[in-house]
């Protein structure tokens, strides 16, 4: 009998199992189910700690609906991509975050983008200070066609932030620093800012933007114009940069946003589709349009 | 519920994911084929069979070669994501389940062999019966675990993950029924254990069907059931 015991053994090892396994078929349904009709944006649009909480923000060039009800919360020292077609909006809702769409005449913007307990729509904030403080950076490298070094200090010294030379040599040294741009440039200071690579040129850019203390970083595809090296040292740039800022980069790359970026928002025609951590954007995206664009579906 | 593969709009990435599902499925065919014949080989004897089992034995690891060289020209060329990525990354994994299948073949051959190659007496019927229907079962859940495949289909990868229960209560029975041969003539041990090493092969074969759903559903829900019946113990 106790022979008979040990022989099965095993049997019963796999009867404590498949007592278990009963709770483990019930499988939820695919997660990419939300259709393509559905325009409400899916997923979690709020963050723990907001830097810059947009609701229900409409832009409008003209008659044109140009974004529709976007809400959407900027996380601290987070970097969020913002991914899309051409013409979906992403482009216009960054914009939006430093009012560079009071430039634009036929622009409107409504709704609310709320930053330090402030409508940044609020016709009393003054521009300068806000986009000081939401600094940008574009495209194609666009320095001052002045020397390196006045590149990085015009900002500072309009603002005030250095009281003497000694200060602003400070700044302008750290900021060239914390871009990994001063060993490259210290020899060539008071060349034209135009005289570097693209690459250094974007750097340049980014140095210029952090030199005013900026809390948030708005990036419009700032590496489209780069080679791969340099797009590199953009990313590793922005690695860095995001302990100490919000991070809001607009990309065509996919691959960028998946490789940078903690959260990713997907834009469609105007409206904000689905917001999500990277990783779960894509490997499981919950709307169809976010999987079909991000898989090369654009049937 | 099922997914698609095909659809991108660079409509090459759609033939290389083509070619690569065509493959896995080749493979998961030959591999069934070399579990019924093995199961054959055993049930009628037929030694000759078991020479061409273990020949196509290295025709089933080709394919695997073939399949992950496949799988990582894919991820370095189309960088996929998405339903892609866990397309790829499941057809990755069930290759080895595939290639295991294999070797669960060869290895119910080669104790075919051993058990009808020798001097001494065959194996009596009443003591094969239990290989008989465990075989059966694991072959029906291997081809519905390779039909599911092919359909990538989450019902029927539900339907089928919930049916394996049944395998596991036959090879219980089969194994208290064999105790008891051993316990009334003590002259059967050596088949016995042979027997119950072919009756933990096809198990196996259900183990590895079971995994083949598994990465199904996974496929297509992009949820990760696996391990989960441990996790909840």
């Amino acid at each position: 009998m106790t022979d008979n015991a040990k022989i099965a053994q095993p049997g019963n090892q796999l009867e404590r199992r498949r007592g278990d396994r009963r709770k483990y078929a019930r499988i939820h349904l695919s997660r990419a189910t939300v259709s393509r009709d559905n325009r409400q944006t899916v997923g979690k649009v709020t963050v723990a700690d907001p830097r810059i909480h947009c609701t229900d923000v409409n832009v409008f060039y003209g008659g044109k609906h140009a974004l529709r009800n976007v809400t959407i919360d900027i996380g601290c020292q987070e970097i969020i991509a913002m991914i899309g077609p051409s013409g979906c909006g992403k482009s216009t809702f960054l914009r939006c975050l430093n009012r560079m769409n009071d430039t634009i005449e036929c622009c409107r913007v409504t709704g609310s983008i709320m930053m330090d307990g402030q409508d940044i729509n609020d016709k009393s904030i003054d521009v300068v200070p806000l986009r000081a403080k939401i600094g940008m950076v574009f495209q194609k490298p666009n320095p001052f066609p002045k020397s390196v070094y006045e590149n990085i200090a015009f900002g500072p010294r309009i603002h005030g932030l250095a009281k003497n030379k000694v200060e602003l040599d400070e700044i302008v040294v750290t900021s060239l620093k914390r871009t990994g741009l001063w060993e490259e440039v210290k020899d060539r200071l008071d060349q034209p800012g135009t005289s570097l690579s693209g690459g250094q040129q974007q750097r340049l850019c980014i140095a210029r933007t952090i030199a005013v203390n900026p809390e948030v970083i708005l990036m419009d595809e700032p590496c489209s114009a780069l080679d791969p090296i340099a797009t590199a040292k953009i990313e590793e740039l922005m690695d860095q940069l995001c302990t100490d800022y919000s991070i809001v980069i607009v990309t065509h790359s996919m691959q960028q946003a998946a490789r940078v970026s903690h959260r990713t928002a997907y834009f469609h025609l105007g409206d904000l589709i689905e917001v999500g951590t990277t990783e779960q954007i894509f490997t499981t995206p919950a709307h169809q349009l976010t999987e079909d664009y991000i898989t090369g579906r654009f049937g | 519920m099922a997914t698609r593969l095909e659809g991108h709009t660079f409509r090459r990435f759609d033939g290389e994911l083509y070619r690569l599902n065509t493959e896995i499925l080749q493979m998961a065919d030959l591999v069934y084929d070399q579990v019924q014949m093995a199961l054959e080989s055993f049930q009628q004897q037929k030694l000759d069979i078991i020479r061409v089992i273990t020949e196509r034995e290295s025709q089933v690891d080709a394919m695997e070669k073939s399949i992950d060289n496949t799988i990582t020209e894919i991820l370095a060329k189309r960088c996929p994501v998405a339903r892609d990525l866990r397309a790829i990354m499941a057809f990755s994994k069930l290759v080895t389940d595939l290639e295991r299948l294999g070797d669960e073949a060869a290895k119910i051959a080669h104790i075919a062999t051993t058990l009808y190659n020798n001097e001494h007496s065959n194996p009596s019927n009443y003591l094969l019966r239990d290989i008989t229907g465990i075989g059966k079962f694991a072959c029906t859940l291997l081809k519905e675990a390779i039909e599911t495949l092919d359909a990538l289909d989450l019902e029927r990868a539900e339907k089928l993950l919930n049916s394996h229960d049944n395998l596991d209560e036959e090879f219980q029975a089969g194994l208290r029924r064999l105790t008891t041969y051993v316990l009334e003539d003590a002259r059967n041990v050596g088949h016995i254990i042979n027997i119950v090493l072919v009756m933990k092969s096809l198990i196996r074969i259900g183990e590895h069907a079971r995994n083949l759903a598994e990465y199904v559903v996974y496929m297509v829900s992009g949820e990760d059931i696996r391990h989960t019946e441990i996790e909840q113990t």
